[in-house]
């Protein structure tokens, strides 16, 4: 038996290999989804593939707070009846999705693009943290809320740039550390729990 | 064979995103020297395992051998090191620590004197609150254990007896040099009466006993620069957390940036 035969033609297989490297997709998921295509009309590939060019060609970064946006400023910086006063930073842009949920903030965002980690190389200088300050420099903000994530490099990271707010006067708040809501104390780790009584409130 | 299962404490040294909430970590345990595992889930929040398998976290650990990576089924912490975590120093010497220690180790090489000189280090680390003197202890212990320890008694070159007067270094000779040995030495630097008394003095001490001395800025920075040299030397390399450590000691700017204070 010819030792180079598929038991796919080459462009399903490619297309499979493809789906697959995306997150939450399996081997037998990226099968399922070229395996649809193929019997999908045109136009769904063709909707698909303009949709997925999209993202890159129509995206930038917000000069503004530096989220990603297809225009600048983007929409969230646009909007007059967000508080300008505050502004939250946070990791990437996609942190930005759960706490808009909430609905609780209306100020405005900072995107970092990353933490600093030291052993991975990663410095301050390789994250928008200097766009921050020539922020704060320039604008009205009298509130920073860090909103970094809760592990050691998010915690770092937020301790250093509290370091070099502090100077100017700015409030400068993060989120506080507590147990997850429908979790279990007995499954709480000791880090959580130190954090969650130390910022423990008045009933 | 030997059973899928086994226990062990461990430290975690570093971790990595796998897959979408898994964790792919690197552990220096008490029983099997390093190990890697896969924590997984351990991302989601309210993940059982989330915070006990976190940087520089002193755990006691289920794992299962799987085919190419171990599995961490449980994992409890014993010590969270609070106090690193509050502070930037701090937690940038564990950085150091953890990135030293997983430099110098290989896999699966069991080492129960290392860890216990890794964990004592770091519990060392959260009850001082101060880390210069701690990491050169750390660092002169690390090298004496893996068979680097630095010649300090005699010339390294011609093994007269050092004199009470400025010496020289040469990492690699290995050791302290004589006056005369040193001097024409491209590679050597000079190190103070002082600096080689309390190294010496240091790699007969236990943590207790070393603490006892206390350095002036000039004598930390001077075993600092020159522990550096050596394990630089040694590795071939310099550590990345070395970069952050510096840039924190200097006050924290933003790189080429020293226009950060007058904002
Ligand atoms: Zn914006
Ligand atoms: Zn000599």
């Amino acid at each position: 038996m010819n030792p180079d035969f598929l038991p796919t033609a080459r462009p399903i297989s490619r297309l499979i290999q493809e789906f697959n490297k995306l997150p939450g997709i399996g081997p037998k998921t990226a099968q399922r989804l070229a395996y649809h295509l193929l019997q999908a009309p045109p136009e769904r590939s063709r909707d698909l593939a303009d949709a997925v060019l999209g993202i890159k060609e129509n995206l930038k970064l917000c000069t503004v707070c530096l989220n990603i946006t297809d225009t600048d400023p983007c929409g969230l910086c646009a909007d007059e009846t967000r508080d300008v006063t505050k502004v939250c930073v946070v990791e990437e842009p996609i942190d930005i999705l759960p706490l808009e949920r909430t609905r609780k903030f209306r100020g405005l965002y900072h995107v970092l693009h990353g933490v600093i980690s030291p052993s991975d190389g990663i410095k301050p200088e390789d994250l928008r943290i200097r766009e921050l300050l020539e922020r704060l420099s320039r604008t009205g903000i009298t509130e920073v809320i860090l909103a970094t994530n809760p592990n050691v490099e998010g915690e770092a990271t937020s301790m250093y740039i509290q370091r070099l707010i502090s100077p100017l006067g700015i409030r400068v708040t993060r989120l506080a550390r507590g147990l997850p809501f429908g979790g279990d104390l007995e499954y709480a780790d000791d880090v959580t729990l130190s954090r969650a009584l130390e910022g423990r409130q008045e009933m | 064979m030997t059973s899928r299962v086994y226990q062990t404490a461990g430290i975690i040294i570093k971790r990595h995103k796998f897959g979408e909430a898994d964790r792919l970590l690197t552990l220096f345990t008490a029983d099997f020297g390093k190990v890697r595992a896969i924590a997984k889930g351990a991302m989601r929040p309210g993940s059982k395992l989330g915070g006990n398998v976190e940087l520089l976290t002193h755990s006691q650990m289920m794992l299962a051998r799987g085919r190419n990576l171990d599995i961490v089924t449980q994992a409890q912490a014993i010590d969270i090191f609070l106090p690193i975590r509050d502070s930037l120093e701090l937690m940038s010497c564990g950085f150091y620590l953890s990135e030293l220690v997983d430099t110098f180790t290989e896999e699966n090489v069991e080492d129960r004197e290392m860890f216990d000189l890794f964990l004592n280090t770091l519990r060392e680390l959260a009850e001082a609150g101060e880390g210069e003197r701690i990491l050169r202890y750390f660092e002169l212990r690390l090298l004496n254990h893996l068979g680097y320890r630095p010649q300090l008694g005699k010339c390294a070159n011609c093994s007269r007896l050092l004199l009470p007067e400025v010496n020289y270094f040469s990492p690699a000779q290995g050791g302290v040099l004589c006056h005369e040995c040193g001097y024409p030495d491209m590679g050597a630097r000079t190190i103070s009466v002082n600096a080689l008394k309390i190294l010496r003095f240091w790699l007969r001490s236990d943590f207790a006993t070393a603490s006892r001395v206390k350095l002036s800025t000039e004598l930390t920075r001077e075993i600092k620069s020159l522990m550096r040299e050596h394990i630089r030397y040694i590795l071939e390399k310099q550590l990345k957390s070395i970069e952050w450590m510096d840039t924190l000691a200097d006050g924290g700017h933003l790189n080429g940036d020293k226009a950060a204070d007058q904002l």
